[in-house]
Order: C-alpha cells, then structure tokens, then sequence
C-alpha cells in the first residue's frame, strides 16, 4: 500500500466514514444519540476498543495465513473482539469506576457494534500493515465519534421542535441521518 | 411400524400447523412484529447493501439460512449451555454458520459475493440473528424456534425486497437487471447513494407510522 498515513485517517474518518456512508455502527448512532453527554463518552469507549481490536486483528491474521486456515478468521475475529470488550470492561472497573458507571450498558453492547467486525475485516481486505491498521482504526473511530456527536446536537435541538405524530421516533432520525450523509458526500474531493 | 410413526408425526405436525402456535410464530415475524418496520434491528445490511433487488434479495436469504441454523442450534442444545458463557456459545454457533453461508456463496457466484463484499462476513453482528436467539430460541423448543426463524427470516428479506426494489427502480430504471422505466426517465442518482438508503427505509417507516395512525383513528372513531 502506497497511501499515505494522514491520508488513510482522513480517508477512514470523513471520506468514507464508518457510520453514514458504509452503514456500520447504525444500531449505536440511532440509540445512543439522544443526548450529547452519553454520544461523546459512547464515541470514546468505541475509539478505544477499535484501535485495540485492530491490533489484535492484525497478528491474528499474520498467525492464521502461517497456519494456514483462512476459514478460522470470522470466528477467531469475534471472540477476540468479545473478550477484548470483556477486559476492556474490567480494566475501567478497576482503574476508574467512575467512567465505568458513566459508561454502564454501553460497554458491553460494543460487542455486537459491526463497525469494529467491519473495521477488522476491511483492514484484512486492504492488506494494511500494523502502523497503517492503527492509524485507519484512530481515523474510524474519530469518524464514528463525530457522526454520534453531530447526531446528537442535532437531536437536542429537535426535541423543542414541533414534529407530525406520523414523523416521530425512528423515521425522523433517519432522515437526519440521510442529510448528514449527503453533507458527507462533500469530503469525497479531499481523495483527489 | 416406521410407516405409521411418520404418519404420525406428519399429522401432528399438520395439525400445528393449522390451529396454533406454529402458525402464529410464523406470521409474526413476517408482519406484525417485522424485523425492520417494527422492531428496528439489523439496520447495517437493510441500508448497506440494498442498492439493487437482486443484491437484496441475495442478502435475505443468506440471512433466512444463519438465521434458521442458529435457532435450530440454539434450541436444541438450549439446556446444554450455561447461563454465564450463553452470549459467547450463541456469537460462536452464528460465526460458524455465517462462515459456512459466506464459502456457500462465493462458490455459487462470485459477482454477487464481491457485490456484498464484507457484508456477508457481518451477518454475524446483526442483532437480528443474536436477539432471536436470546428471546425465542433459547426458551423454544425446536420445531417453534424453526418457525419463528423462517418467519422472522422471510419478514426480514420482505422489508429488503421493499428497499431493493424502490430504490433499484428509481436509481437505475431496472428491476433486477431488466429496464422497466422508459429510456428517457433521468435516473436518480441519489437512491443508489447512501443517503437514499436513509430516506427510502424513513419513507417507508412514515407509510406505515401513517397506516397504524389511520387504522387506530378508525378504531377509536368506532
């Protein structure tokens, strides 16, 4: 891969950004962004198991191509990911269990977030090495943070507003949504 | 004597069928409680991968069968499994079908695996497929659990038929592959982008919010 380091977080965190233009991480960005508080430390916790995900992403893949069994990557994925969650979780007890309380039900639900699957299994596609893996994981995780605090301003401006029964609820927020991510469309000059 | 018990069987599996709870598994997951309108899961491949009815269509049946795999698993190995570790067996037994769908397709087509790209791979974090089998297969015996999977399937692959569809037949004038708009309509380019997704599966949503709506000013008019 010849691209650039800047270029590939700029590429993970706004060209193509997790969230509104691959779909990943949908479930989070529609239910935790009600409030501005809970986005940002949502975005921070997800950043954090992202870029530890991808580096153990990264020697799995090197340890299954030596052992040769390819078939094993999907499952050995999201174990690693399920425990890395689990002693992420226990780490944050111990250290600070006051974060751990501001995070409380978020933590483990990070397990089924697809962006981090995703962000592993597209850094596999792409051939990426361990310096590369671990800045497009900082610019994914950037990326996913902005788009849940973009959201979630944009949400409590929206709870003054006057809104059609009809609208309320899920559909409004996609709509949202959708601007947002036509709005993000515009970056899609920085690739040059 | 083996004749008789399978006719057995048959009858009785019949009869389920006809006035009870198989039945009702089965519809519900098709309507009232779809996957996508209703209860909102699965939100990554609905929107992903339904630029086209085909591509569609192909990831709703990829789903149909690692959905009913792992509930048929699940609920027969339901009292095998301990409380503490449930989570991690389920992930490991949707992983593994996942894995065997992913080869499956790839085998098949190659065109359509590389148009899903790593999505196929993703089926495994779609809470669909882990929620049935925490609330229902874990509780159910088989045979329900094989019903509520193939309902909850089939109403998932309905609601991204209903994207595929509209959003194939605005954004290209096609309908799997075949041109059903006249040469002269000016294709929509933004159905096919990731914004359309979003506004396809909102105007959907407002239909129905608008039906429900209608249907309970009826009620209470009554």
């Amino acid at each position: 891969m010849n691209d650039s380091l800047w270029f590939i977080f700029i590429n993970a965190s706004l060209i193509n950004n997790f969230v509104l233009a691959y779909f990943l991480g949908i479930c989070p960005f529609l239910g935790v962004s009600g409030k501005l508080e809970t986005a940002s430390r949502m975005g921070g916790a997800v950043t954090f198991v992202m870029i530890i995900a991808s580096m153990s992403a990264y020697g799995i893949h090197a340890l299954l191509i030596t052992i040769n069994a390819p078939f094993l990557q999907l499952i050995s994925y999201i174990v690693v990911i399920a425990s890395t969650v689990q002693l992420v979780e226990m780490f944050i007890k111990k250290i600070s269990p006051g974060l751990f309380r501001a995070l409380g039900i978020f933590l483990p639900l990070i397990t089924t977030n697809c962006a981090i699957l995703g962000l592993a299994l597209f850094q596999t596609n792409k051939g990426y090495g361990f310096l590369e893996s671990f800045v497009y994981a900082l610019g994914a995780g950037a990326g996913f943070t902005l788009a849940l605090i973009l959201m979630a301003g944009l949400r409590e401006q929206l709870d003054l507003a006057d809104i059609p029964n009809v609208a309320k609820g899920t559909a409004l927020t996609l709509l949202i949504a959708g601007i947002l991510s036509l709005s993000f469309m515009g970056f899609a000059g920085l690739g040059g | 004597m083996e004749i008789q018990t399978t006719e057995k069987k048959k009858g009785g599996f019949f009869e389920s069928l006809q006035n009870g709870p198989a039945t009702d598994e089965f519809i519900k997951g098709l309507w009232r409680e779809n996957p996508v309108f209703v209860q909102v899961l699965g939100m990554c491949p609905t929107l992903a991968v339904t630029n086209s009815a085909e591509n569609a269509l192909a990831m709703g049946l990829a789903t149909l069968f690692v959905l009913i795999m792992s509930n048929l698993l699940v609920s027969s190995l339901r009292n095998f499994i301990p409380k503490q570790v449930r989570i991690a067996t389920y992930i490991l037994i949707i992983a593994t079908c996942v894995t065997v769908a992913d080869y499956a397709i790839q085998a098949y087509s190659l065109d359509l695996h590389k148009a899903l790209g790593a999505f196929i791979a993703l089926i495994v974090v779609n809470c669909l497929i882990l929620g049935r089998a925490e609330a229902f297969a874990s509780k159910n015996t088989v045979s329900k659990s094989f019903w509520d999977a193939l309902g909850m399937g089939l109403g998932f692959t309905f609601a991204l038929l209903c994207l595929g569809v509209v959003r194939e037949i605005f954004g290209t004038g096609t309908l799997f592959g075949f041109p059903v708009l006249p040469g002269s309509f000016q294709s929509w380019i933004i159905m096919i982008l990731p914004g359309g997704g979003l506004f396809t599966l909102a105007i959907w949503l407002l239909v129905f919010n608008g039906a429900k709506e209608r249907k309970a000013k009826k009620a209470r008019a009554l």
